[in-house]
């Protein structure tokens, strides 16, 4: 199998050189120089590498990069626009819901994605989803917090507009 | 200073916290004045030096520890930099682990020097650039270094304000200084502390003080501040060891012994002619390689054919306990020459005036740390010097071991420590370090390696498993008459009872063990904290008395009492109890952090369904330095306890651990999480101390006596309820 030339990222398309069979989260790291997905464990049980392809959470060190082909990867240095966070990113800063923050960027992307799913989640709804992703530091209410917190600001934002 | 120190509650005969311990290398600090100038700009730095070092200054004369008039002396703990720009920087040697010291240490900082704290830059653990330190551990960085901090900004305030004085002709007692400026009210000027120390080079040097008085007009410190630098955290910025990258670098990998105690008999490198940009290194028993990648690195150490002969006869998880009353620590070795005893009153008079006499036997498991950044270091050499990035809480103790290693003096080895993704006591080595650096000096080329989670499972230490004998004497009306507490290998941090008792006998047994142990946030507190709390639960219930009455009938620590009424308070302790629902506590005194923690199970017999609801901790350690970090040290404390406390253990047999990965080494995730709330107790007219630590030692006994309220079920081993709780 050739290798893996181009992968579509943060809206830009980037020329790699990888082994299909490189994990995802390699290709991000090492050639591209996208450190902020994390390697906890390489085996999709920490959720520290999470991405999202075509906006589905996604474990980056299980994934394939041969398996991604043109979907569209974000990661979480595309959340950030012109200076701006994204409601969770802010809401992760305003609740301090972060101690050592190397889970922090899988949790961002989890919640990113589940946000646009359950828009108005319950606590328990969020302990479900993001049940993946593990933080060592035990600041899981706060993640909770920061969950709702954003959610409440993406629903103000959406009546907004639509006023 | 804090009179607990002289009671019962810390013993000096046995020692604190055996597996930190370790001794500090000589001094190495020899940045020259004028070098520390052209690096930083022009300013004014203060530094604080060692008490015993600044005295001998002082009697000596400057020919004595300051070697050359234009060297900086070598025992300083800290040091602040006003530049001709701006901006202040802080040089400390302790380290950001996660728990938001680089936050609450510029708190200090700003605090003193009465400066805008987003314009204060740390620089934290480079072993080039800051003053030695021990490391960062023992919950120490709050009563040390931030009072070192405070100390050096305000001297600098007051030399600021001096500056000024003097340039104005002024009174200084008639100059304010805040907010980065000197004003003087009466006539109406100001000058920003930039512009007073404009192409000026001036050092000053202060003695390490005694504690400053708590300040109870704390504007700064005192302040819920969320995490400094969060906004790097959040957009994937920051760059931790395990992200950090030089040009030409290739990554490494290194080939395992099956097994705890294998040796290697033979080693077949991988073929050259099939992986032509492979560098092999065989070095005694290290086998590793380095590759451009770090898929091509894991395909050489797979095909690398290595022999081992394993050894036979091990404990396993199973057998451990036995082992470790079976063996005692040879004398003359690392830690084990001797026990460490304390006794007071009569034991033997004590039983003999007991109405109720009781034993019990605890222990708790081998836990690891599992920081979700494994070990990780990038290291490059320059002919025969190298600088490695790496994640560790002891920068110079890794510095110490690479020059030992590669046989090489300190000063060839810089260590620089980018804030990290969280340790708990498990990155005091430098492992990683070394190996990177023992491939970066056979390729030629810079070499990272980062820990897989198995590798980090397995070869990282682990906090060391132990049995806890408790025998006590009680009386009819409650009064604790004797207690007898033994701890085989966990440790002696916490190990006292900070209850009453005339009679006591308290002994830290040291004993062989089979794997790699060390520190752990907090340690044998943990497991000393879970034998002496469940055991005063199992006492007061032969008492049938309320195990809060109990607890304080023979609780005369006005600090504890006082966090056990708070938390009590809270929790609601004597309210009405759902069906399948318990109550429990478990508190204690440990590192200056005063502790009490309720805790509220349900369990449902039928499936063995176990879930903590809710916790309520409080917790005092004196003046609070920053109320937002201590309440997230306080839940982030609670939750990992209650992994320890309910489900974590290492298995093991044979010298394998059968557990390497998140899947089978169960911890907290999401729903795991109980319902938490923590009361703060601010105690302004008391030194600050940690509370990284303390915070969990409260956690597995009050949870392990709610579920003895719940259901008539006394647990006694840690983990409680690794496979639920099914009525059998």
């Amino acid at each position: 199998m050739a290798n893996v030339t181009k992968l579509h990222i943060n809206g830009t398309v980037y020329s790699v050189d990888a082994d299909p069979q490189a994990s995802l989260l390699s290709v991000l790291r090492d050639q591209l120089d996208l450190t902020g997905s994390k390697y906890g464990c390489g085996e999709g049980q920490c959720g520290a590498c999470t991405v999202l392809i075509d906006g589905n959470p996604r474990h980056s060190c299980v994934t394939k990069v041969g398996a991604v082909g043109a979907r569209k990867i974000t990661t979480i240095e595309g959340l950030e626009r012109d200076g701006q966070l994204t409601p969770v990113q802010q809401a992760f800063v305003d609740e301090g819901a972060m101690q050592c923050a190397y889970c922090t960027s899988g949790m961002i992307m989890t919640a990113t994605a589940m946000l646009r799913a359950i828009p108005n989640p319950t606590a328990e709804q969020v302990h479900e989803y993001m049940q993946g992703n593990v933080c060592r530091c035990g600041t899981y209410q706060r993640i909770v917090a920061a969950v709702l917190r954003a959610a409440s600001a993406m629903n103000r934002n959406s009546a907004k507009e639509a006023s | 200073m804090d009179e607990k120190l002289t009671t019962p509650v810390t013993l000096p005969e046995i020692e604190v916290e055996r597996y930190e311990l370790s001794a500090p290398p000589p001094y190495h600090f020899e940045l020259q004045r004028r070098d520390f100038f052209k690096a930083l700009g022009a300013g004014l730095l203060v530094a604080c030096v060692l008490k015993d070092a600044f005295a001998f200054q002082e009697s000596g004369g400057r020919r004595g520890q300051f070697r050359r008039e234009d060297q900086l002396p070598r025992e300083i703990s800290a040091w602040l930099h006003i530049g001709e720009n701006g901006t202040v920087t802080g040089y400390t040697g302790k380290v950001e682990i996660g728990q938001n010291i680089r936050t609450s240490l510029s708190q200090a900082i700003a605090e003193e020097l009465h400066f805008p704290i987003e314009r204060i830059e740390l620089v934290m653990g480079d072993t080039k650039l800051t003053p030695f330190d021990m490391g960062t551990f023992g919950s120490r960085t709050t009563p040390t270094m931030n009072l070192r901090l405070r100390q050096v900004a305000a001297a600098a305030r007051d030399t600021l304000v001096a500056m000024a004085a003097k340039q104005w002709s002024a009174n200084p007692q008639e100059l304010v200084a805040a907010d980065g400026k000197i004003t003087d009210r009466a006539n109406n000027r100001t000058v920003e502390y930039a512009e007073l120390v404009k192409g000026q080079q001036l050092t000053e040097l202060m003695p390490e003080q005694d504690p400053l008085e708590p300040a109870t007009e704390w504007t700064v410190e005192g302040r819920p501040i969320r995490k400094i630098d969060g906004r790097d955290f959040v957009t994937g910025s920051h760059k931790y060891p395990s992200d950090q990258k030089l040009p030409g670098m290739l990554f490494g990998k290194v080939l395992r012994p099956p097994s705890f105690g294998a040796t290697l008999v033979s080693v077949n490198p991988p073929d050259a002619t099939v992986m032509p940009n492979v560098t092999f290194v065989h070095d005694g028993d290290f086998i590793g390689v380095a590759a451009p990648t770090e898929g091509e690195a894991i395909r050489a150490a797979k095909s690398i054919k290595a022999q081992w002969k394993e050894q036979t006869g091990q404990p396993s998880s199973e057998t451990i306990y036995d082992y470790l009353k079976t063996y005692p620590a040879p004398t003359g070795g690392e830690f084990g020459e001797r026990t460490s005893k304390y006794e007071v009153g009569s034991l033997d008079a004590g039983m003999s005036a007991a109405d109720h006499r009781l034993h019990q036997t605890y222990t708790v498991a081998y836990i690891q740390h599992a920081p979700l950044e494994p070990r990780a270091a990038l290291a490059q050499w320059s002919g025969n010097s190298v600088t490695v990035w790496t994640g560790t809480q002891r920068p110079f103790g890794v510095r110490g071991q690479l020059a030992e290693t590669f046989h090489i003096p300190e000063d060839n080895v810089r260590v620089l420590m980018p804030d990290m993704g969280s340790a708990y006591g498990g990155k005091h080595t430098g492992e990683c370090a070394i190996e990177a650096a023992r491939l970066a000096r056979a390729a030629n080329r810079p070499v990272k390696l980062v820990w897989t989670r198995e590798e980090e499972f397995t070869w990282a230490y682990f906090r060391p498993v132990g049995v806890m004998d408790v025998s006590a004497g009680v009386r009819g009306d409650g009064t604790i008459t004797a207690w007898e507490f033994h701890n085989y290998n966990s440790g002696g941090s916490g190990i006292g009872t900070m209850y009453d008792v005339a009679n006591q006998r308290i002994v830290f047994h040291p004993t062989q063990y089979p794997l790699r142990q060390g520190s752990y946030r907090a340690l044998a507190a943990t497991a000393n904290h879970f034998a002496r709390e469940s055991f005063m639960d199992e006492l007061a219930h032969e008492l049938k008395m309320d195990p809060f009455e109990f607890r304080m009938k023979n609780l005369k620590d006005d600090r504890l009492r006082a966090v056990f009424e708070a938390s009590a308070k809270k929790f609601d302790w004597g309210q009405t109890k759902k069906p399948g629902h318990g109550f429990g506590m478990g508190g204690g005194f440990e590192k200056g952090g005063n502790v009490a923690t309720f805790a509220e199970v349900s369990v449902d017999r039928a499936t063995g369904a176990m879930h903590v609801e809710r916790v309520v901790c409080a917790f005092e350690c004196g003046a609070i330095v920053n109320p937002d970090g201590l309440r997230n040290q306080i839940e982030g404390g609670n939750t990992m306890g209650l992994g320890g406390a309910l489900f974590e253990a290492i298995h093991f047999a044979n010298g394998k651990i059968l557990n390497p990965h998140f899947a089978q080494y169960r911890v907290p995730r999401f729903s795991d999480v109980p319902k938490m709330e923590t009361v703060l107790v601010d105690r302004r007219d008391i030194p600050s101390a940690g509370a990284g630590e303390s915070p969990l030692m409260g956690v597995a006994p009050a949870i392990g006596n709610a579920i003895f309220d719940a259901t008539g079920v006394r647990l006694r081993a840690m983990p409680l309820v690794p496979n639920g709780l099914k009525a059998t």
